[in-house]
Protein backbone atom coordinates (compact mmCIF):
# COMPACT_ATOMS: atom_id res chain seq x y z
CA UNK A 1 0.00 0.00 0.00
CA UNK A 2 1.20 3.66 -0.38
CA UNK A 3 1.21 5.98 2.77
CA UNK A 4 1.63 9.89 2.37
CA UNK A 5 2.83 11.86 5.57
CA UNK A 6 4.78 14.97 6.49
CA UNK A 7 7.34 13.93 8.49
CA UNK A 8 9.44 17.14 10.27
CA UNK A 9 7.61 19.40 7.57
CA UNK A 10 8.72 17.69 4.47
CA UNK A 11 6.26 15.40 2.57
CA UNK A 12 6.85 11.51 1.94
CA UNK A 13 5.14 8.91 0.05
CA UNK A 14 6.41 5.53 -0.08
CA UNK A 15 5.05 2.23 -0.78
CA UNK A 16 4.60 -0.11 2.14
CA UNK A 17 3.26 -3.11 4.12
CA UNK A 18 0.67 -2.48 6.01
CA UNK A 19 2.18 -4.29 9.25
CA UNK A 20 5.57 -1.73 8.66
CA UNK A 21 5.65 -0.17 12.29
CA UNK A 22 6.01 3.86 12.30
CA UNK A 23 9.28 3.25 14.20
CA UNK A 24 10.43 1.37 11.34
CA UNK A 25 9.40 3.50 8.53
CA UNK A 26 11.29 6.04 9.61
CA UNK A 27 14.38 4.37 10.49
CA UNK A 28 14.13 1.96 7.81
CA UNK A 29 12.95 3.49 4.72
CA UNK A 30 13.62 7.03 5.52
CA UNK A 31 16.83 6.20 7.53
CA UNK A 32 16.27 8.82 10.34
CA UNK A 33 17.77 6.79 12.89
CA UNK A 34 17.54 9.50 15.58
CA UNK A 35 14.19 7.71 16.50
CA UNK A 36 15.44 4.74 18.38
CA UNK A 37 13.96 0.81 18.93
CA UNK A 38 13.90 -0.50 22.13
CA UNK A 39 11.73 -3.06 23.85
CA UNK A 40 9.50 -3.31 21.11
CA UNK A 41 6.34 -3.41 23.82
CA UNK A 42 5.65 0.22 24.24
CA UNK A 43 7.13 -0.07 27.50
CA UNK A 44 10.92 1.51 27.13
CA UNK A 45 9.64 4.85 25.52
CA UNK A 46 12.94 5.42 23.19
CA UNK A 47 11.18 5.39 20.14
CA UNK A 48 8.96 8.18 21.29
CA UNK A 49 7.63 10.71 18.10
CA UNK A 50 4.78 13.01 17.99
CA UNK A 51 2.08 12.18 15.99
CA UNK A 52 0.01 15.48 15.31
CA UNK A 53 2.26 16.94 17.84
CA UNK A 54 1.32 14.38 20.34
CA UNK A 55 4.22 12.14 21.60
CA UNK A 56 3.37 8.74 20.74
CA UNK A 57 5.38 5.40 21.07
CA UNK A 58 6.27 4.78 17.57
CA UNK A 59 6.49 1.15 18.13
CA UNK A 60 3.13 0.57 18.62
CA UNK A 61 1.83 2.92 15.93
CA UNK A 62 1.30 1.29 12.44
CA UNK A 63 2.84 3.67 9.50
CA UNK A 64 -0.08 2.98 7.90
CA UNK A 65 -1.88 4.77 10.88
CA UNK A 66 0.33 7.80 10.25
CA UNK A 67 -0.64 8.24 6.74
CA UNK A 68 -2.26 11.81 6.22
CA UNK A 69 -0.44 12.83 9.30
CA UNK A 70 2.38 15.10 10.50
CA UNK A 71 4.96 13.17 12.24
CA UNK A 72 8.08 15.31 14.18
CA UNK A 73 10.58 12.98 15.16
CA UNK A 74 14.17 14.21 17.39
CA UNK A 75 15.99 15.31 14.29
CA UNK A 76 13.12 17.89 13.56
CA UNK A 77 13.66 19.61 17.29
CA UNK A 78 16.68 21.78 16.34
CA UNK A 79 16.02 24.48 13.92
CA UNK A 80 19.07 24.51 11.87
CA UNK A 81 22.38 24.79 14.22
CA UNK A 82 20.38 26.06 16.57
CA UNK A 83 19.44 23.75 19.20
CA UNK A 84 15.82 23.50 21.26
CA UNK A 85 16.21 24.52 24.83
CA UNK A 86 15.48 21.25 25.41
CA UNK A 87 18.48 19.79 23.83
CA UNK A 88 20.73 22.10 25.31
CA UNK A 89 19.42 21.79 28.94
CA UNK A 90 20.48 18.04 28.26
CA UNK A 91 23.38 19.28 27.09
CA UNK A 92 24.25 21.73 29.78
CA UNK A 93 22.98 19.38 32.89
CA UNK A 94 24.36 16.22 31.64
CA UNK A 95 20.91 15.23 31.19
CA UNK A 96 22.11 11.91 29.08
CA UNK A 97 24.77 9.28 29.85
CA UNK A 98 24.69 6.53 26.86
CA UNK A 99 21.78 8.17 25.31
CA UNK A 100 19.67 5.42 24.05
CA UNK A 101 16.74 6.85 25.67
CA UNK A 102 17.29 10.56 24.88
CA UNK A 103 15.46 10.80 21.38
CA UNK A 104 11.98 9.76 23.27
CA UNK A 105 12.45 11.81 26.11
CA UNK A 106 13.52 14.77 24.13
CA UNK A 107 10.78 14.49 22.47
CA UNK A 108 7.93 13.79 25.03
CA UNK A 109 9.71 16.57 27.75
CA UNK A 110 9.30 19.37 24.59
CA UNK A 111 5.74 18.30 24.66
CA UNK A 112 5.51 18.90 28.11
CA UNK A 113 6.71 22.30 28.13
CA UNK A 114 4.28 23.27 25.11
CA UNK A 115 1.72 22.27 26.99
CA UNK A 116 2.88 23.66 30.49
CA UNK A 117 5.99 25.79 30.32
CA UNK A 118 6.67 25.42 34.46
CA UNK A 119 6.14 22.20 35.32
CA UNK A 120 7.21 20.86 38.75
CA UNK A 121 9.49 18.80 39.04
CA UNK A 122 7.11 15.97 39.64
CA UNK A 123 4.90 17.13 37.09
CA UNK A 124 7.85 16.03 34.80
CA UNK A 125 8.42 12.97 36.45
CA UNK A 126 4.98 11.83 35.68
CA UNK A 127 5.25 12.97 32.07
CA UNK A 128 7.83 10.28 31.88
CA UNK A 129 6.59 8.05 33.84
CA UNK A 130 6.54 5.92 30.41
CA UNK A 131 10.03 6.10 29.40
CA UNK A 132 13.07 4.44 30.73
CA UNK A 133 16.66 5.60 31.54
CA UNK A 134 18.99 3.33 32.94
CA UNK A 135 22.00 5.67 33.26
CA UNK A 136 21.07 8.90 35.24
CA UNK A 137 18.22 8.07 37.51
CA UNK A 138 16.12 10.54 35.92
CA UNK A 139 17.54 13.54 38.22
CA UNK A 140 19.64 14.71 35.70
CA UNK A 141 16.70 14.64 33.21
CA UNK A 142 14.66 16.66 35.40
CA UNK A 143 17.20 19.02 36.23
CA UNK A 144 17.77 19.25 31.89
CA UNK A 145 13.90 19.88 31.91
CA UNK A 146 13.41 22.92 34.43
CA UNK A 147 17.19 23.87 32.69
CA UNK A 148 15.36 24.74 29.63
CA UNK A 149 11.99 25.94 30.98
CA UNK A 150 14.17 28.69 33.03
CA UNK A 151 15.86 29.41 29.41
CA UNK A 152 12.95 29.76 27.74
CA UNK A 153 11.10 31.88 30.18
CA UNK A 154 13.95 34.02 29.72
CA UNK A 155 14.15 34.42 26.77
CA UNK A 156 10.36 35.14 26.72
CA UNK A 157 11.11 38.18 28.84
CA UNK A 158 13.59 39.84 27.27
CA UNK B 1 12.17 -7.41 15.58
CA UNK B 2 8.59 -7.89 16.63
CA UNK B 3 5.87 -7.37 13.68
CA UNK B 4 2.64 -8.48 13.15
CA UNK B 5 1.84 -11.46 10.56
CA UNK B 6 1.18 -9.48 7.22
CA UNK B 7 -2.05 -8.47 7.12
CA UNK B 8 -4.15 -5.97 4.77
CA UNK B 9 -4.74 -2.38 6.18
CA UNK B 10 -8.36 -0.37 5.90
CA UNK B 11 -8.71 2.72 6.94
CA UNK B 12 -12.26 3.42 7.98
CA UNK B 13 -14.37 6.41 6.54
CA UNK B 14 -17.37 6.15 8.32
CA UNK B 15 -18.78 3.72 11.03
CA UNK B 16 -21.54 2.47 8.81
CA UNK B 17 -18.69 1.86 6.28
CA UNK B 18 -16.62 0.15 8.55
CA UNK B 19 -19.60 -2.07 9.82
CA UNK B 20 -19.88 -2.67 6.06
CA UNK B 21 -16.05 -3.98 5.79
CA UNK B 22 -16.98 -6.14 9.20
CA UNK B 23 -19.74 -7.63 7.76
CA UNK B 24 -17.98 -8.69 4.69
CA UNK B 25 -14.68 -10.18 6.10
CA UNK B 26 -16.28 -11.76 9.16
CA UNK B 27 -13.87 -12.82 11.95
CA UNK B 28 -10.95 -12.15 9.31
CA UNK B 29 -11.22 -8.87 10.29
CA UNK B 30 -10.88 -6.70 13.37
CA UNK B 31 -11.27 -2.95 14.23
CA UNK B 32 -7.97 -1.28 15.92
CA UNK B 33 -8.25 2.00 17.60
CA UNK B 34 -5.20 2.86 19.81
CA UNK B 35 -3.69 -0.53 19.23
CA UNK B 36 -1.55 -0.64 22.64
CA UNK B 37 -3.09 -4.04 23.59
CA UNK B 38 -4.09 -5.45 19.90
CA UNK B 39 -0.41 -4.74 18.06
CA UNK B 40 1.22 -6.38 21.36
CA UNK B 41 -0.51 -9.17 20.78
CA UNK B 42 -0.34 -9.81 17.28
CA UNK B 43 3.42 -9.09 17.32
CA UNK B 44 3.29 -12.11 19.83
CA UNK B 45 1.07 -14.47 17.17
CA UNK B 46 -1.94 -14.19 20.13
CA UNK B 47 -3.89 -12.28 17.70
CA UNK B 48 -4.04 -12.72 13.81
CA UNK B 49 -6.16 -11.19 11.68
CA UNK B 50 -6.08 -11.14 7.75
CA UNK B 51 -7.52 -7.08 7.98
CA UNK B 52 -7.03 -4.70 10.14
CA UNK B 53 -9.87 -1.70 9.87
CA UNK B 54 -8.28 1.38 11.35
CA UNK B 55 -11.17 3.55 13.14
CA UNK B 56 -8.40 6.14 14.09
CA UNK B 57 -10.04 8.65 11.35
CA UNK B 58 -13.57 8.15 12.70
CA UNK B 59 -12.82 9.96 16.67
CA UNK B 60 -14.42 13.56 14.97
CA UNK B 61 -17.42 11.30 15.30
CA UNK B 62 -17.01 9.06 18.06
CA UNK B 63 -14.37 10.95 20.16
CA UNK B 64 -16.61 13.00 22.83
CA UNK B 65 -17.99 13.55 26.31
CA UNK B 66 -21.88 14.63 26.56
CA UNK B 67 -23.63 15.41 29.67
CA UNK B 68 -27.43 14.97 29.18
CA UNK B 69 -29.92 15.38 31.89
CA UNK B 70 -29.87 11.55 32.49
CA UNK B 71 -26.58 10.12 31.89
CA UNK B 72 -23.09 10.95 30.30
CA UNK B 73 -22.77 9.80 27.02
CA UNK B 74 -18.87 8.69 25.98
CA UNK B 75 -18.01 7.88 22.38
CA UNK B 76 -15.99 4.59 22.62
CA UNK B 77 -12.90 6.56 20.40
CA UNK B 78 -12.58 9.06 23.12
CA UNK B 79 -8.76 8.75 24.36
CA UNK B 80 -7.43 8.18 27.83
CA UNK B 81 -6.07 11.48 27.80
CA UNK B 82 -9.46 13.25 26.70
CA UNK B 83 -11.39 11.05 29.65
CA UNK B 84 -8.05 12.44 32.33
CA UNK B 85 -8.45 15.97 31.18
CA UNK B 86 -12.71 16.22 30.77
CA UNK B 87 -13.47 18.48 33.77
CA UNK B 88 -16.90 17.52 33.37
CA UNK B 89 -16.38 14.05 33.98
CA UNK B 90 -14.35 14.57 36.61
CA UNK B 91 -17.51 16.01 38.14
CA UNK B 92 -19.80 13.56 37.46
CA UNK B 93 -17.53 10.67 37.70
CA UNK B 94 -14.48 11.76 40.16
CA UNK B 95 -13.76 7.95 39.88
CA UNK B 96 -12.64 8.52 35.98
CA UNK B 97 -9.46 10.47 36.72
CA UNK B 98 -8.93 8.19 40.05
CA UNK B 99 -8.67 5.50 37.48
CA UNK B 100 -6.79 7.44 34.36
CA UNK B 101 -4.27 8.93 36.62
CA UNK B 102 -2.70 5.13 36.90
CA UNK B 103 -3.54 3.73 33.46
CA UNK B 104 -0.60 3.01 31.50
CA UNK B 105 1.50 6.23 31.43
CA UNK B 106 0.98 9.33 29.73
CA UNK B 107 2.45 8.93 26.37
CA UNK B 108 0.11 5.35 26.13
CA UNK B 109 -2.83 7.48 27.27
CA UNK B 110 -2.37 9.86 24.31
CA UNK B 111 -3.41 7.19 22.16
CA UNK B 112 -5.39 4.21 23.97
CA UNK B 113 -9.58 4.29 23.86
CA UNK B 114 -12.16 3.81 26.55
CA UNK B 115 -13.97 1.63 23.13
CA UNK B 116 -10.80 -0.15 22.74
CA UNK B 117 -10.04 -0.78 25.99
CA UNK B 118 -13.56 -2.60 27.41
CA UNK B 119 -13.30 -4.32 23.72
CA UNK B 120 -9.79 -5.75 24.69
CA UNK B 121 -11.95 -7.48 27.91
CA UNK B 122 -8.75 -7.98 29.83
CA UNK B 123 -9.69 -8.79 32.99
CA UNK B 124 -7.46 -7.04 34.58
CA UNK B 125 -8.05 -3.62 32.43
CA UNK B 126 -8.82 -0.23 34.91
CA UNK B 127 -11.78 1.20 33.04
CA UNK B 128 -14.21 -2.03 32.43
CA UNK B 129 -14.15 -2.08 36.35
CA UNK B 130 -15.43 2.06 36.44
CA UNK B 131 -17.38 1.16 33.91
CA UNK B 132 -19.18 -1.70 35.88
CA UNK B 133 -18.68 0.14 38.95
CA UNK B 134 -20.86 3.14 37.52
CA UNK B 135 -22.90 0.86 35.87
CA UNK B 136 -22.50 1.49 32.61
CA UNK B 137 -24.31 0.30 29.19
CA UNK B 138 -23.07 -0.22 25.74
CA UNK B 139 -24.13 1.00 22.53
CA UNK B 140 -23.40 -1.77 19.92
CA UNK B 141 -24.03 -1.07 16.44
CA UNK B 142 -24.34 -3.71 14.10
CA UNK B 143 -25.46 -3.60 9.85
CA UNK B 144 -27.80 -1.53 8.52
CA UNK B 145 -27.17 1.04 11.21
CA UNK B 146 -28.95 -1.34 13.82
CA UNK B 147 -28.21 -0.21 17.37
CA UNK B 148 -28.66 -2.80 20.12
CA UNK B 149 -27.87 -1.60 24.31
CA UNK B 150 -26.11 -3.82 26.51
CA UNK B 151 -25.33 -3.95 30.45
CA UNK B 152 -21.64 -4.12 31.50
CA UNK B 153 -22.69 -7.54 32.78
CA UNK B 154 -23.87 -8.52 29.37
CA UNK B 155 -21.00 -6.74 27.45
CA UNK B 156 -18.45 -8.51 29.20
CA UNK B 157 -18.87 -12.59 28.10
CA UNK B 158 -15.13 -13.73 29.49
CA UNK B 159 -11.58 -12.72 29.31
CA UNK B 160 -10.81 -11.52 26.07
CA UNK B 161 -14.18 -11.65 24.44
CA UNK B 162 -16.99 -9.43 24.76
CA UNK B 163 -20.79 -9.03 22.93
CA UNK B 164 -19.85 -7.23 20.27
CA UNK B 165 -20.25 -9.59 16.84
CA UNK B 166 -17.89 -10.13 14.29
CA UNK B 167 -19.92 -7.33 12.09
CA UNK B 168 -20.80 -5.29 15.24
CA UNK B 169 -19.02 -2.06 16.70
CA UNK B 170 -19.07 -0.56 20.14
CA UNK B 171 -19.76 2.89 19.15
CA UNK B 172 -20.69 4.77 23.25
CA UNK B 173 -21.00 4.05 26.88
CA UNK B 174 -23.48 5.69 28.76
CA UNK B 175 -23.47 6.62 32.47
CA UNK B 176 -26.34 7.25 34.13
CA UNK B 177 -26.45 10.48 36.24
CA UNK B 178 -28.48 9.68 39.71
CA UNK B 179 -28.21 12.30 42.73
CA UNK B 180 -26.00 12.40 46.00
CA UNK B 181 -23.40 10.57 43.80
CA UNK B 182 -19.96 9.75 44.72
CA UNK B 183 -16.84 7.43 43.32
CA UNK B 184 -13.42 6.87 43.58
CA UNK B 185 -11.12 4.28 42.20
CA UNK B 186 -8.05 3.30 43.84
CA UNK B 187 -4.97 0.58 41.99
CA UNK B 188 -1.75 -1.24 43.60
CA UNK B 189 0.87 -1.39 40.71
CA UNK B 190 4.15 -2.54 41.11
CA UNK B 191 5.63 0.29 39.13
CA UNK B 192 4.31 3.43 36.81
CA UNK B 193 2.07 1.65 34.05
CA UNK B 194 1.75 -1.85 35.10
CA UNK B 195 -1.16 -3.55 34.88
CA UNK B 196 -3.06 -3.99 38.11
CA UNK B 197 -1.89 -6.08 41.21
CA UNK B 198 -5.32 -5.68 42.07
CA UNK B 199 -8.01 -2.34 41.41
CA UNK B 200 -10.95 -1.47 42.89
CA UNK B 201 -13.93 1.07 42.18
CA UNK B 202 -16.57 2.36 44.21
CA UNK B 203 -19.67 4.29 43.94
CA UNK B 204 -22.08 5.46 45.76
CA UNK B 205 -25.59 7.05 45.92
CA UNK B 206 -26.92 9.05 49.02
CA UNK B 207 -30.45 9.35 50.35
CA UNK B 208 -31.91 13.12 51.44
CA UNK B 209 -31.53 11.25 54.81
CA UNK B 210 -27.54 10.56 54.57
CA UNK B 211 -28.48 6.89 54.36
CA UNK B 212 -26.60 4.73 51.58
CA UNK B 213 -29.46 4.76 48.55
CA UNK B 214 -27.36 2.59 46.43
CA UNK B 215 -23.47 1.51 46.11
CA UNK B 216 -21.84 -0.62 43.59
CA UNK B 217 -18.09 -2.12 43.54
CA UNK B 218 -16.07 -2.95 40.70
CA UNK B 219 -13.28 -4.68 41.23
CA UNK B 220 -9.96 -5.85 38.40
CA UNK B 221 -7.36 -8.40 38.22
CA UNK B 222 -8.94 -10.40 40.54
CA UNK B 223 -10.25 -13.13 38.74
CA UNK B 224 -11.07 -14.20 35.06
CA UNK B 225 -13.76 -11.64 34.96
CA UNK B 226 -14.14 -8.01 35.23
CA UNK B 227 -17.35 -8.27 37.53
CA UNK B 228 -19.40 -6.20 40.17
CA UNK B 229 -20.59 -7.42 43.42
CA UNK B 230 -23.88 -7.63 44.03
CA UNK B 231 -23.69 -8.97 47.71
CA UNK B 232 -21.79 -5.68 48.32
CA UNK B 233 -24.70 -3.61 47.11
CA UNK B 234 -27.34 -5.30 49.08
CA UNK B 235 -24.92 -5.14 52.02
CA UNK B 236 -24.99 -1.37 51.97
CA UNK B 237 -28.21 -0.19 50.87
CA UNK B 238 -30.10 1.31 53.03
CA UNK B 239 -27.53 1.75 55.60
CA UNK B 240 -25.98 4.94 57.18
CA UNK B 241 -21.84 5.03 56.14
CA UNK B 242 -19.67 3.44 58.86
CA UNK B 243 -16.16 2.23 59.28
CA UNK B 244 -18.09 -1.31 60.46
CA UNK B 245 -19.90 -1.21 56.93
CA UNK B 246 -16.93 -0.34 54.95
CA UNK B 247 -15.29 -3.52 56.83
CA UNK B 248 -18.17 -5.73 55.81
CA UNK B 249 -18.18 -4.63 52.47
CA UNK B 250 -14.13 -5.08 52.37
CA UNK B 251 -14.93 -9.14 53.75
CA UNK B 252 -17.42 -9.53 50.83
CA UNK B 253 -14.90 -8.42 48.26
CA UNK B 254 -12.26 -10.56 49.89
CA UNK B 255 -14.43 -13.37 49.64
CA UNK B 256 -16.47 -13.18 46.30
CA UNK B 257 -13.08 -12.66 44.06
CA UNK B 258 -11.29 -15.21 42.71
CA UNK B 259 -7.57 -14.21 42.58
CA UNK B 260 -4.87 -16.48 41.28
CA UNK B 261 -1.28 -16.71 42.30
CA UNK B 262 1.27 -14.90 40.21
CA UNK B 263 4.57 -13.11 39.49
CA UNK B 264 2.20 -9.74 40.97
CA UNK B 265 1.50 -11.76 44.47
CA UNK B 266 0.04 -14.67 46.12
CA UNK B 267 -3.91 -15.02 46.05
CA UNK B 268 -4.04 -14.46 49.62
CA UNK B 269 -2.04 -10.59 49.45
CA UNK B 270 -4.91 -10.03 46.27
CA UNK B 271 -7.55 -10.53 48.73
CA UNK B 272 -6.27 -8.83 51.03
CA UNK B 273 -6.21 -5.81 48.44
CA UNK B 274 -9.68 -6.29 47.74
CA UNK B 275 -10.62 -5.57 50.88
CA UNK B 276 -8.81 -3.00 51.90
CA UNK B 277 -9.07 -1.34 48.47
CA UNK B 278 -13.01 -1.89 48.77
CA UNK B 279 -12.97 0.14 52.25
CA UNK B 280 -10.65 2.68 51.25
CA UNK B 281 -12.72 3.64 47.97
CA UNK B 282 -16.19 3.48 49.49
CA UNK B 283 -15.07 5.53 52.31
CA UNK B 284 -13.56 8.34 49.35
CA UNK B 285 -16.84 7.97 47.44
CA UNK B 286 -18.58 8.61 50.68
CA UNK B 287 -16.93 11.66 51.63
CA UNK B 288 -17.29 12.59 47.65
CA UNK B 289 -21.36 12.22 47.57
CA UNK B 290 -21.54 14.24 50.78
CA UNK B 291 -19.31 16.85 49.48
Amino acid sequence: MQVTMMVNDVEVTREIEGRLLLVHFLRDVLSLTGTHWGCDTSNCGTCVVWLDGEPVKSCTVLAAMAGGHEVRTVEGLAKGSELDPIQEGFRQCHGLQCGFCTPGMMMTCRALLDKNPDPTDAEIREAISGQICRCTGYSTIVRSVRWASVHEAAAVNQ
Amino acid sequence: MQVPAPFEYERATSVDQAIGLLERLGSSARLVAGGHSLLPMMKLRLANFDYLIDINPLHAELGYIRLTADDVRIGALTRHRELLESDELAAAFPIFRDAERVIADPVVRNRGTLGGSLCQADPSEDLSAVCTTLDASCVIRGPGGAERVVTMEEFHVGPYETAVGDDEMLTEVRLPLRAGGGSAYEKVERRAGDWAVVSAGAAVWLAADGTIADARVGLAAVGPNTTGIPQISAALRGRAPAEELYEQAGAIAARSCDPATDQRGSADYKRHLADELTRRTLRTAVVRARS
